[in-house]
């Protein structure tokens, strides 16, 4: 309503701009109505500097990137602009008037809107609940749940989500669904700034299609989007600019079509990657670790059947929701079975929970890193060692405080986990930083067969490097890798075969020299096209 | 080291405020501040201190515990039931009594951890039983034990401290070593930060939780033990609302309800500010219904100063900091 001027205004303006590749002048500010946002020398430090004179602009319609390694400060700033954390300095001005939200109620109420890093819908609650959550329709006290379930299912369907039950308890959602509930929460909120920080780290295409079509639209109707994430290839295709943070400051800001992923890349690390060969290094594959038969668990994995060979990484692909992640918590005893087999090399194993999986040698490294793998509240060395304390302890139980400081350095500094100490809390780290360290837990297990869930959700270009050589390494020792990813280029850079999960059946397997992302993708839907026809059919 | 410190510093802050307490009531009475206030604090506190520290360990895995007044009574109940009927040995009767607190308390997390109930319920059924079997083995009458229970309780010459006091500071010693140093003590932690990250990184909470509940019980019977042992008798009503002066102490002491984090020493100071509180009190005279006022504002406030320190996020203390300095804003570039 009360943005109707400048809406029309940017809506003839950005269509000018969002199909074709090149950001017009439209973008630069108009000195009558000013940017949207304007971000002057903002100050902000822990015990060390995180964000220093950070001036940043934003204008109506437009869709501004930010791109920076783990720790560069980028959810620090989200955060200061929807009222999560204080500022130390510096000036903010939202449409021409200064901005200091004191909690994020006051920064919704000023319509600047933000879906967190980190998954925060409330297990136990209803997928409606989350969705509207800070606003439930109400009549004398009383929540009235026919609207509520009404509005849920059309934000749901703005998402991709339009199948599900908006009354079912959010924790029954994988983590890739729970973060497009995140993203439909926002979405269906009147808002003028809308910031996504790492929205797509748990998606696959289809959804970042259709969030990109949302993103789209929002930009039609004059809303300005922050869009942190760390895949380039989607940072050039929605983004006007991008600007590129490192430690905490301003490196460039770019229009989005005068640069390259290369040269962004070598901004935020200060120097050139080295070139990344191709996976298929040759490498010698032994015999067969894990044979899974006719396994089933829920109605996420139906009948999966496959055999993972020592030195090999093996990849699963499919959509959100075709029972990849549930395929791997069933083998690790995390969820229950409902049937099938189990051998690791000749010998039938029962893995019941996940103490059974770790003896018979298998690790998994959990997708969703905050329910299923940190301590939040601990240091970095607890969290590090709480695979292999008892390895850390003496006969009598003692710890060996000495010891663990030793893997900690080994194992975090191997992935360059960026902190003050390893005494620091855990829930202090960027999303990136606490992913590494739930990563070095499960290598300093050291176990035959590891499970990888994601495994590099939230991680920066450089690191995903790190720890694509990491996993090759583990592979080339003669360990057994899985890895699920919702990152089809990472499966494909990763792996040596790739399984391709479609509600709950294995469709397809493919070896490099046959796979396409087309084929994979195909694969992907073909278990919903046999449900159709079956469907048909009866 | 920096951990370390920080503890030290904490343990200090305790010390400081039970020090500052003692003076307070030392100022207001002048018989205070008397050897045998002293004597007499040590004397009372051993039962209280036991307990809670076992319930210390309990609210770190994110569970609780209200039968421990009531089993506590039956322990004692059954020690006395052991000497005076039974005619058993010294020994024998306390092993049954620390038995019977074992049992009860591995009987609450057998209940809760395996069936998945949350301990407040368990325990709360627990609570009536124990006290209703304390009333059912002493006929509902207080049992005269004499000599034979009450040297744990008398102070052993020269030293001032009875036996009973001087176990419970080395329980005191033992738990924290145990909370801070072992593997055991940190699956405790863990458990209570975060229990599904636990089991996904391949440990088995339940026999922990379980072991905890145990543990609590066996102390709990310790406490009957020296409870008994002070009052040279059994009797059924011991330990009527010991629960919720423990869970206080605890409290007081900084553990968080909401488990993950706590200690043992702290609760041990969190005993001592209780107690000086309650023979303090008494001192100046104050009327048992003014006591419990005063007891209740002491417990909530020191909540709520522990959630200043430890959950409030530095957002809070900002709004503090302006309160004293310029707003962010106002500090910008011109
Ligand atoms: N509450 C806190 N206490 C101390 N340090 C913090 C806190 N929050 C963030 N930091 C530090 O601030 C820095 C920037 O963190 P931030 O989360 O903004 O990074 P980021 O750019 O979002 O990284 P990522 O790509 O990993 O998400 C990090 O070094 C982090 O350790
Ligand atoms: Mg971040």
């Amino acid at each position: 309503m009360a943005n109707a001027g400048p809406l029309h205004q940017s809506e003839v303006r950005s269509s000018a701009f969002t199909r074709s590749g090149t950001p017009p002048e439209g973008l630069t500010p108009n000195p009558a109505s000013g940017p949207l946002l304007q971000v002057t020398r903002l100050q902000k430090s822990y015990n060390v500097p995180v964000l220093v004179d950070f001036s940043f602009a934003l204008e109506r319609g437009e869709v501004h990137a930010l791109v920076g390694s783990n720790g560069a400060g980028k959810s620090t700033f989200a955060r200061i602009l929807s009222g999560l954390t204080d500022r130390d300095g510096g000036d903010i001005q939202l449409e021409g008037r200064p901005y200091n939200p004191g909690s994020k109620r006051e920064a919704e109420h000023a319509g600047v809107i933000m879906v967190l890093q980190e998954l925060n819908v409330i297990g136990t609650m209803s997928i409606a609940e989350n969705i509207f959550l800070n606003r439930l329709p109400r009549r004398g006290g009383f929540l009235r749940f026919v609207g509520l379930h009404n509005e849920a299912r059309q934000a749901l369907s703005r998402v991709g989500l339009g199948g599900v039950d908006p009354s079912t308890p959010a924790g029954f959602l994988g983590v890739g669904q729970q973060q497009l509930v995140e993203i439909a929460g926002a979405l269906s909120q009147n808002c003028r700034l809308l910031i996504l920080d790492e929205p797509t780290a748990a998606l696959t295409d289809p959804e970042i299609e259709q969030l990109f079509e949302n993103i789209r639209q929002l930009q039609k109707e004059g809303v300005g989007i922050i869009y942190v994430s760390h895949r380039m290839d989607e940072i050039r295709r929605i983004a006007d600019r991008i600007t590129v943070m490192r430690d905490g400051r301003v490196v460039a800001t770019h229009q989005a079509g005068d640069v390259t992923p290369a040269e962004l890349v070598r901004e935020m690390v200060g120097h050139d990657l080295p070139e990344r060969k191709k996976s298929v290094v040759e490498r010698p594959v032994g015999e067969v670790a894990l044979r899974v038969r006719n396994l089933r668990a829920g109605d996420q994995v139906r009948d999966v059947s496959f055999e993972l060979r020592r030195g090999e990484i093996l990849g699963i692909a499919g959509l959100i929701g075709s029972g990849r992640t549930e395929t791997l918590r069933a083998i690790f005893g995390a969820d229950a079975k409902d049937g099938g087999e189990i051998l690791v090399g000749e010998q039938p194993v029962v893995i019941r929970s996940p103490a059974d999986a770790l003896r018979a040698g298998i690790g998994l490294v959990p997708e969703d890193r905050k329910q299923d793998g940190l301590l939040l509240p601990q240091p970095i060395r607890v969290n590090t060692t709480l695979s292999t304390i008892a390895r850390h302890a003496n006969a009598g139980g003692w710890l060996d405080t000495r010891a663990e400081t030793k893997t900690t350095e080994s194992f975090c500094g191997r992935l360059q986990v960026q902190c003050t100490s390893h005494e620091q809390t855990i829930g202090e780290l960027s999303g990136g930083n606490q992913q590494k360290v739930v990563i070095a837990r499960w290598l300093a297990r050291d176990c035959r067969i590891l499970l990888f869930d994601e495994p590099t959700r939230g991680i920066d270009v450089a690191a995903k490097h790190t720890i694509y050589q990491l996993l090759h390494d583990l592979a080339a020792e003669g360990k057994a890798v899985m890895v699920v990813s919702s990152e089809l280029v990472e499966l494909m850079a990763l792996c040596d075969r790739l399984l391709v999960m479609s509600q709950g059946r294995i469709t397809a397997e493919f070896t490099p020299d046959e796979w396409t992302q087309e084929k994979i993708t195909q694969a992907a839907f073909s278990g919903y096209l046999d449900q159709k026809e079956s469907a048909i059919a009866t | 080291m920096n951990l370390k410190a920080k503890k030290l510093v904490e343990y200090m802050a305790m010390l400081v405020i039970w020090l500052g307490l003692v003076l307070l009531f030392g100022l207001m009475s002048h018989n205070f501040l008397s050897e045998r206030t002293f004597v007499t604090l040590a004397n009372r506190i051993p039962a209280l201190t036991v307990v809670a520290a076992g319930m210390t360990l309990v609210l770190i895995i994110g569970g609780i515990d209200l039968s421990v007044g009531s089993v506590l009574g039956l322990c004692g109940a059954v020690v006395g039931l052991a000497l005076v009927n039974f005619h058993l040995p010294f020994w024998a009767a306390i092993l049954l009594g620390l038995g019977v607190g074992l049992g009860a308390g591995t009987l609450n997390g057998l209940v809760s951890v395996g069936f998945g109930i949350p301990s407040f319920i368990v325990s709360l059924g627990m609570l009536e039983i124990a006290r209703g079997l304390a009333y059912l083995t002493t006929n509902s009458q207080t049992k005269y034990i004499g000599g034979a229970v009450e040297g744990l309780s008398t102070p052993v010459a020269g030293l001032a401290v009875s036996p009973a006091f001087l176990i419970a500071v080395l329980v005191v010693v033992a738990g924290q070593v145990v909370l801070s140093r072992t593997v055991f003590g940190r699956y405790l932690i863990a458990i209570g930060t975060n229990e599904q990250a636990v089991r996904l990184a391949g440990i088995n909470p339940k026999p922990v939780k379980i072991a905890v509940f145990a543990l609590l019980g066996l102390l709990t019977g310790l406490g009957g033990v020296f409870y008994t042992s002070r009052l040279g008798s059994s009797d059924p009503n011991a330990g009527v609302g010991l629960e919720l002066s423990a869970i206080a102490a605890v409290v007081i002491g900084g553990t968080s309800l909401m488990g993950g984090r706590g200690s043992v020493v702290n609760t041990f100071f969190g005993v001592l500010i209780i107690a000086t509180l309650e023979a303090g009190l008494a001192q100046v005279g104050a009327s048992e219904p003014t006591k419990r006022v005063i007891t209740g504002v002491v417990i909530v406030g020191a909540v709520i100063l522990d959630a200043w320190r430890h959950h409030l996020t530095g957002k809070k203390f900002m709004l503090l900091k302006q309160l004293f300095s310029r707003p962010p804003s106002s500090k910008s570039t011109p």
